[in-house]
């Protein structure tokens, strides 16, 4: 199964023994997949497909990565509930949740490709839950006008990881587990023809802390989110934006950073899981939102965008779960951004729960036969984790930092970033979302464009021949010193000189996820946001001096290390376009400027390294304009 | 609301180790994991633990916890008295890598050895069309996490070095069982399960099921009714008599083995 034909060990594909010295490993491939989310999986499979010498590459083993926690389902209009759903409706409906900052073709294609993307699921194995009459069934969610989301109870994430994992394995496609890329690596002009091109990446094993070259001229970037820049926050320890943060540093451009999205229901008791996901589906499926008086509130919190689809009475918004053809939408499944915004104006009024979130309420909709079935892993986490019985009695829930719609600018049809070679799909990159996401969108985003970048990066490498980019030595060397830097307990990048490393990386991580979340959150000032950038500069200047104790082997605090200086980069990309897109719209909402602006929907702001590769530049961008034939589709309603 | 809770934390590597004492402050409402994280940020920045999702999702953080294989991030504080000692150690069954971290490698060694998914062309309008009852039976199974606790407590190999070349073990008859229970796989495994995977040496103790985090009936459900299988395809003249007159099982018919 390896391209050397040496011995590999048989999990993590590391070569060499931790008691082994120097050396470095090195292996060639035509892609490398950084990643094992389900884009990563999907575009390792569509570039093997297509012929490819294949690679994936992830920090964690396979099957753990954070795709596992996707609760809800994917959406894709594939009308087997309702057969009067289509694309075009998709695509409306994806539009105008991202308040039509999207990247329109993004959004196009992920609405004519996601059926077949789901269909193909099932190829592979998946069990979805099924109609009556045996189709995939579809449920439904926050901002989709239909029942649209293939889902297996509120465990869809877990399904699919498991399902592309099967299939990657089946197909004997490489993994090297538990292995993290810190540096891509571009032709530095030594004659190829492919100066500047992506040439490969560089890596170190988390098991034995060794280093490993991968060559490669297509790489794709598929390394999820930024969540743990945030205290409160849904995602796991490995959204540390290191994709953001790799293509910044390779030269490419990120957009729309200062999206963030906010899940309205996140748990908020016990503090130990504080931010832990509770899906939509719970909303989907019946139930409502209720402050400390008892009062269903979000009838008061109807914008005006979505005034004339959405239910004004609780009568027609109960009636809308049976009869959606003649009755709207209830407000509980606004988009995210506004459920997020209307929780957090009830909790600051004083109006919340015991423990500083809101009711979210099913267990007085539903039967508990019901809840069980559809929820399971709900009933399972409420009743482990916090002693709640939720067919019994309400859940507390309260915001929590969960996606970022901002990542790589790409291509829509082929998800190259600038630079030649280097791909970006699934969270890390970004457009297709606009300033919000749907619920349920983004497991059919990483489908669709994670086959289509795996065949992009795959045809790429097949027309160069042996025309290929060269690793620069020196480069390696350079990266191997980063990576060992916070091993050595002085050093002489300071401003003084040579001065004396003691800050410890948890530390450092801990005040800036604390920053991020008292001044970079869900309610946002030019106060705070300049404050905010004030901190990142302290911390990027402690980060400097960071000292991790023991040795190279499974050590987390050195892997912690590594990751915070992609954090610092990407949470300073995300302060900074907050600071300057001076309107409210989707996630990012500034209570100095309440309202959208019309000149600010017209563009996308752009973040790239700035020259001396220390801090960021950012300029605005026209957003791409809509085809009038696509336009016909808002004007109907 | 907060204690001083001491904890025992073996930390070593392939070559031995020992267990450390550590005394660290919790509160209300937290994991074992926790704990560990704290004595982490604070204590020992080089501690080395496996873990991802801190939600009982990716089943990564599988150690054992006074000698009982759990998921760190399930285990609340609560289940022990605030004096009592918590000792930590990582899975027995596989090598330690560092400290609670172990080497899985067996089960994603085992799992390549099984043959893949095999489903008929689909149906006419693209589609392909089950009853959620027959889908039910392998989402029970699908509902596994790859914690790979019930492979580290099954007394096969747990200090049963010899028997893991021929032994797939719990998660993978949970596998194979989900495959010959789906509704439109064309493989039978049957034979490769009672022979390759080992599913004869399996003695039905049950220690898989009563560590499962996700509750899955991994015996009940899903290693008795296969070796119920196997067993009839190669011994029973009954059924060969019921399904000629349309009494058994169709789970295997048009299914050609591997």
């Amino acid at each position: 199964m390896t391209s050397t034909g040496s011995d590999r060990h048989p999990m993590t594909g590391n070569e060499m023994s931790g008691s082994e010295s120097g050396g470095m490993e090195r292996h060639s491939y035509d892609v490398v997949v950084i990643g094992a989310g389900g884009a990563g999986l999907r575009a390792a499979i569509a570039a093997h497909d297509a012929g490819a010498r294949t690679a994936i590459v992830c920090k964690s083993l396979l099957g753990k990565a954070h795709t596992v926690m996707a609760e809800g389902g994917i959406a894709a209009s594939m009308g087997n509930v309702y057969p009067e759903d289509g694309w075009e409706v998709h695509f409306r409906d994806t539009m105008r949740g991202g308040k039509m900052l999207n990247n329109w073709r993004m959004a196009q294609l992920h609405a004519q490709e996601a059926p077949e993307r789901v269909q193909e699921l099932e190829d592979w194995g998946a069990l979805f839950d099924r109609t009556p009459d045996g189709l995939i069934s579809q449920r439904d969610f926050g901002g989709h006008r239909y029942a649209r989301l293939a889902h297996v109870g509120d465990r869809t994430g877990l399904e699919m990881i498991r399902t592309l994992q099967q299939r990657a394995v089946a197909l004997g496609i490489d993994v090297f587990m538990e292995c993290t890329v810190t540096e891509l690596l571009k032709d530095p002009s030594t004659g190829s023809g492919r100066a500047g091109a992506i040439s490969g990446a560089f890596a170190y094993w988390r098991e034995t802390g060794r280093f490993v070259v991968f060559e490669a001229p297509s790489v794709i970037l598929a390394t999820g989110g930024i969540g743990k820049s945030f205290k409160v926050t849904s995602n796991s320890w490995e959204y540390t934006g290191d994709g953001h943060a790799l293509a910044l540093r390779a030269g490419a451009s990120l957009i729309n950073m200062e999206f963030v999205q906010f899940h309205p229901t996140g748990m908020v008791w016990p503090p130990s899981v504080k931010g832990l996901l509770v899906t939509e589906s719970v909303r989907g499926d019946g139930g409502i939102l209720r402050n400390s008086e008892g009062k269903r509130f979000m009838f008061d919190y109807i914008p005006e965008f979505f005034r004339s689809e959405t239910a004004d009475t609780e009568e027609e918004a109960d009636r809308w779960y049976d009869d959606k053809k003649n009755n709207r939408r209830p407000p509980e499944l606004l988009p995210r951004d506004e459920v997020a915004r209307a929780i957090n104006s009830e909790i600051k009024a004083g109006r919340g729960s015991p423990h500083g979130g809101i009711f979210l309420d099913i267990a007085s909709r539903r039967d508990p036969e019901f809840i069980r079935r559809r929820l399971p892993s709900m009933y399972h986490q409420f009743k482990e984790l916090a002693d709640v019985d939720i067919t019994a009695e309400p859940m507390e829930i309260g915001p929590t930092c969960h996606y970022v719609m901002g990542g790589v600018e790409v291509d829509a049809d082929t998800e190259l970033s600038g630079v030649t070679g280097l791909y970006a799909v699934g969270e890390c990159s970004g457009g297709m979302h606009g300033s919000n996401r749907l619920g349920g969108n983004s497991l059919s985003d990483l489908l669709v464009f994670g086959r289509r970048a795996g065949e992009s990066a795959a045809s790429y490498a097949a027309g160069l021949r042996d025309a290929r980019a060269v690793v620069d030595e020196g480069h390696v060397k350079a990266a191997q010193a980063d990576a060992l830097a916070p091993f050595d307990p002085s050093s002489g990048s300071g401003p003084a000189g040579a001065t004396e490393n003691t800050e410890n990386p948890y530390t450092i991580q801990s005040d800036l996820q604390n920053s991020m979340n008292d001044l970079v959150g869900i309610i946002r000032t030019a106060e705070e946001l300049t404050r905010s950038l004030a901190e990142i500069e302290k911390l990027k200047e402690r980060a400097q001096h960071l000292l991790v104790e023991g040795h190279r082997q499974y050590n987390p605090g050195w892997h912690l290390a590594l990751d915070l200086r992609n954090m610092l980069v990407v949470s300073e990309s995300i302060a900074r376009a907050a600071l300057e897109r001076q309107e409210s719209r989707g996630g990012h909402t500034r209570d100095d400027f309440p309202g959208p602006d019309d000149t600010w929907g017209t563009k996308n702001l752009v973040v790239r390294l700035d020259s001396t590769g220390t801090g960021i530049e950012l300029t605005e961008q026209p957003l791409p304009v809509m085809p009038d034939e696509l336009k016909t589709f808002f004007e109907a309603q | 609301m907060g204690y001083d809770l001491k904890m025992r934390i073996w930390r070593g590597d392939v070559d031995g180790g020992e267990l450390g004492d550590y005394t660290v402050e919790v509160s209300e409402g937290e994991v074992v994991l926790d704990a560990l994280h704290r004595v982490q940020a604070t204590q020992a920045g080089d501690l080395a633990i496996r873990w991802n999702c801190k939600a009982g999702k990716c089943g990564s953080c599988s150690a054992e916890i006074n000698g009982k294989p759990r998921l760190l991030c399930m285990t609340r504080l609560s289940d022990f008295e605030e004096s009592e000692t918590i000792t930590v150690t990582p899975m027995r069954s596989f090598p330690v890598i560092r400290d609670l971290v172990t080497d899985v490698s067996y089960n994603y060694e085992k799992a390549k050895q099984l043959p893949a998914f095999a489903p008929p062309a689909r149906d006419e309008d693209g589609k392909r069309r089950m009853a959620q009852m027959d889908v039910e039976r392998g989402q029970e199974f699908r509902k596994c996490i790859e914690c790979f606790l019930c492979q580290n407590t099954c007394h096969v190999v747990r200090d049963h070095e010899e028997n893991k070349p021929a032994f797939a073990g719990p998660r993978f008859f949970l596998r194979y069982a989900e495959l010959d229970m789906h509704p439109l796989d064309t493989h039978d495994r049957r034979e490769l399960a009672q022979g390759a995977a080992g599913l004869g040496m399996c003695n039905i103790t049950k220690c898989c099921t009563e560590v499962c985090p996700e509750g899955i009936k991994i015996t009940d459900n899903a290693i008795i009714p296969m070796k119920e299988r196997v067993v009839d395809r190669k011994y029973d003249p009954l059924v060969w008599l019921g399904s000629k007159i349309g009494l058994r099982t169709k789970d295997n018919d048009g299914r050609s083995e591997v």
